[in-house]
């Protein structure tokens, strides 16, 4: 059956008969990836150019239409030897690059306005206590005016903006102070500098915004490379599903182009692409990433299957269901909306502190007003001291304290394997004290694994290389042992039975038991409930390989570790009660529940909030998804289905458990430095605020101090990094390019096996391979 | 206090000069891809071939 790959959903035609596309390309880790790839593609017919941009890893790509197809551009990388899917470039994507440059270009204007600025103030500061005129002071005040009017006004958008719409919305945020702050010192400056005076704090107005400007753009800079990085990780998980066209012509599609109502093939071993329903077909599915059930289930025409549950024995023909139309699925979305309608944000902590800030230094600015008025002042005296008091409390400090750790904290995390999906996960994951597990992919590994524990090597060798020419999920698991990588010469596979080929003159069978001639009945059959086992035969020798679902390698030290620190652990699974016992029992965890449903989890979950748990949930299956949703943080493996990825606070990558303890330990220690922050921006202004209030506030002192406190919180949030991963429990993923390279085969092996685990494109690459 | 009248246009010029210049590297892409610029100069393979062996025996 003659099969084509159909990638035109991913590209764009231009006009003069272009088409460009983009691709997220794995295992780029050096300068000479970047050469190999750009002139292996451009020695191909019809390419204009190509280009790799190595800090995305993304490439784009152009080429005459008609002359070269995107699947050979495909082929082509993978030939070179990287791994390559293209995506459809999102909208939200291009207003991020957007959002970006312009921070950046106002964080430009801020600071070349500061520097000039400065260049003019200190002058003035200095001639103020020499035999400066006061003609040359005005002349330099109305430069520095002109300089910093416009520069404020363009590069203080950002937080006009928000601080606009929090009015609009009658809430009130940091942007709020900052904006009144920055607006009355102007005023006030332009006034002084009108009447001659000696004093006009344009450099604090436009050293504020600069400073603020760099928090914020170093924390959209690190949340948008995350989500770039996430969005590399789903593409290159390269789902394709076999679809039927009306002719009965099978053409590979990428999952997203599915429609409802299309028919798709999915053949054993493969990943069931979409929700829907069986046309045709007699197979067993595993479920274990949708329900968490580890056991096969038997379906049949008519019955219904999710996507991402692992076909067995039987090709089916699907019928790909509407969205929402899936019972299952139904049910999960119904529930998802109920726990995110249900779920009280917490309030972030800057926003508590905003909420604080701005009522007592407002205050304190009135009530200087009437001390002065009081104590016999003119109304300009008072007013310009009430304003200096507002310039010199501005929160400089306290609006870097919390982005400035979140950003180092976010970075600390993205080096481990674990990608933040919002940036208030930080503060709330830092607060819980219950830990809830999913079993099934969460404590276990997503794939099964051979025990071979007392078998001899070379029988084990010789199954796991026959089990190479089968398409079989568990003959996947066996065939991933193989030493010798080619397949037997002549081995046939009957669908559903299992395969056979001739080895050293002597048939070998590998599949059912009744494939390989054994009676059901014979010993060593049905007393391990949590595996299945492979029938092997060979000459006159049978042999029953069990496959199993293996804890995570580090599962054992990492929950022992979790416990030390005094967190609860409970596991929550879909699973039968035989094969989730012996997991929380070899893991020490006495609190655990069996055979639930999304909806029984959200209760378990609801009743650990009533009693005021604060509970994290890692989980990675469909019907975790509400749970994690209705949890106080989440964690999900990278290994997960969309819809819970969607709904998980952060990810970690890798085979470990050990990012789970690593999360916890760096967003406690960047509570604690927030906080501390916020303390030190407190102490900053129970200085700042009686000397501002005693009218002594120069904008020398406000200059000095505004610069000195961001400094000080700046550098204290880089204590984060102090966290180290733990050393005894191994480095959590970091990925790097052997671990890469030693999981390729296995994704090569099974390439719709969902589990197949994208590299870890790593940071720090150590040099040319 | 004359020499302000140049001086101080000079400096001003010079600040927007490098704004000019930082705000023409953005829009022109130079900061789309920064670990990769650092790679990009590695490979010597703009340097013709005799030219490198010459360099290499010298």
């Amino acid at each position: 059956m003659a099969e084509t790959i159909d990638l035109s959903k991913f590209i764009e035609r231009g006009e003069a008969g272009t088409a460009h596309m983009t691709l997220a390309v794995d295992g780029v880790g050096c300068a000479g990836c970047i050469r190999k790839i750009e002139n292996g593609l451009a020695k191909l017919p019809g390419v204009i150019d190509a280009r790799l941009n190595f800090t995305q890893r993304r490439l784009s790509i152009d080429w005459r239409d008609g002359e070269i197809g995107a699947s050979d551009i495909v082929a082509k990388l993978e030939a070179i030897g990287y791994h390559a899917h293209p995506f459809a470039p999102e909208r939200a994507d291009a207003d991020d690059s957007r959002q970006e440059k312009w921070l950046l270009r106002c964080l430009a204007v801020a600071g070349f306005a500061a520097m000039n600025v400065m260049l003019l103030s200190v002058s003035v500061w200095s001639g103020n206590v020499s035999d400066m005129t006061f003609v040359t002071r005005d002349l330099f005040h109305w430069l520095s005016a002109l300089i910093v009017l416009p520069a404020a006004a363009y590069a203080g958008q950002p937080f006009y903006q928000s601080a606009w719409r929090a009015v609009r919305n009658r809430a009130l945020n940091m942007d709020v102070p900052i904006t009144i702050g920055v607006s009355l010192a102007l005023a006030l400056s332009l006034y002084e500098t009108e009447n001659h005076a000696a004093e006009a704090y344009f450099d604090s107005a436009i050293m504020l915004l600069f400073f603020l400007l760099c928090g914020r753009y170093l924390d959209f800079a690190m949340r948008r490379k995350t989500k770039l990085f996430a969005g590399n990780l789903a593409s290159l998980k390269g789902e394709f599903a076999h679809r039927l066209d009306a002719t009965g012509a099978l053409v590979r599609v990428p999952v997203s182009a599915l429609a409802p109502g299309d028919r798709v093939l999915v053949r054993p071993g493969e990943m069931v692409p979409a929700d829907g329903v069986i046309l045709d077909g007699t197979s067993a599915v595993d479920e274990g990433v949708v329900t968490g059930e580890t056991l096969p289930r038997s379906v049949d025409t008519g019955a219904a299957v999710y996507a991402g549950s692992v076909n067995g024995g039987g090709a089916l023909t699907v019928k790909v269901a509407a969205a929402g139309a899936g019972t299952l699925v139904d049910e999960v979305e119904r529930l998802l909306g109920k726990a995110i309608a249900a779920k009280s944000r917490s309030v972030r902590l800057a926003d508590r502190a905003a909420r604080l800030y701005a009522p007592v230094v407002h205050t304190a600015a009135a009530l200087t007003a009437i001390g002065w008025l009081i104590a016999g002042a003119s109304l300009h005296t008072a007013i310009v001291t009430a304003i200096a008091v507002l310039i010199i409390t501005c929160p400089c400090a306290i609006a870097l304290a919390i982005p400035a750790v979140q950003v180092v904290a976010a970075g600390q995390l993205f080096r481990a394997g674990i990608i933040l999906n919002n940036g208030d996960a930080i503060e709330r994951m830092a607060e819980i004290d219950t830990v809830v597990f999913d079993k099934t992919g969460t404590l276990t590994l997503p794939d099964p694994v051979v025990d071979a524990l007392g078998m001899s090597p070379a029988l084990v060798e010789r199954a796991a290389r026959l089990a190479l020419s089968s398409r079989h999920p568990l003959a996947a698991a066996l065939a991933r042992r193989a030493c010798e990588r080619n397949p037997y010469p002549g081995a046939l596979e009957e669908p559903g039975r299992g395969v056979r080929a001739l080895i050293d003159g002597e048939e070998a069978r590998l599949g059912s038991l009744a494939f390989c001639g054994i009676s059901p009945g014979a010993p060593g059959i049905a007393d391990d409930d949590a595996a299945s086992c492979i029938a092997f035969a060979h000459g006159g020798r049978t042999a029953l390989i069990p496959v199993r679902q293996s804890l995570r390698p580090d599962a054992i030290p990492v929950v022992a570790a979790l416990v030390a620190r005094g967190l609860d652990l409970i596991v929550l699974s879909g699973d039968r009660p035989q094969a989730v016992r012996p997991v929380a029992q070899g893991l020490g965890i006495t609190d655990w529940h069996a055979g639930l449903t999304p909806a029984e989890k959200i209760t378990a979950i609801e009743r650990l909030k009533s009693r005021n748990r604060r509970v994290l949930m890692v989980g990675d299956g469909l019907n975790d998804a509400p749970a994690l949703a209705a949890a106080h943080a989440s964690l999900s493996p990278i290994t997960a289905t969309h819809l819970t990825q969607a709904h998980a606070d952060a990810l970690f990558l890798g085979e470990r458990l050990a990012p789970v303890l690593y999360a916890i330990r760096v967003t406690r220690r960047a509570r604690a430095l927030m906080r501390q922050n916020l303390a030190l921006a407190v102490i900053y202004n129970a200085f700042a605020v009686p000397i501002a209030m005693a009218g002594m506030a120069t904008p020398l002192i406000a200059a000095a101090a505004m610069s000195g406190s961001s400094i000080l919180v700046t550098l204290n949030a880089l204590r984060v990094r102090v966290v180290t991963p733990d050393k005894t429990l191994g480095a959590p993923v970091r990925a790097g390019r052997d671990e890469v390279e030693e999981l390729r085969p296995a994704v090569a092996q099974a390439p719709l096996v969902p589990a197949a685990i994208p590299a870890f494109a790593g940071h720090d690459h150590e040099g040319p391979p | 206090m004359n020499v302000l009248i140049y001086l101080v246009p000079l400096a001003l010029l010079l600040g927007l000069t490098g704004l000019a210049g930082f705000l023409w590297a953005l829009k022109s892409g130079q900061y789309e891809d920064l670990d990769g610029a650092a790679l990009r100069i590695l490979p010597d393979d703009d340097v013709a071939e005799t030219q490198q062996v010459r360099q290499n025996s010298g």
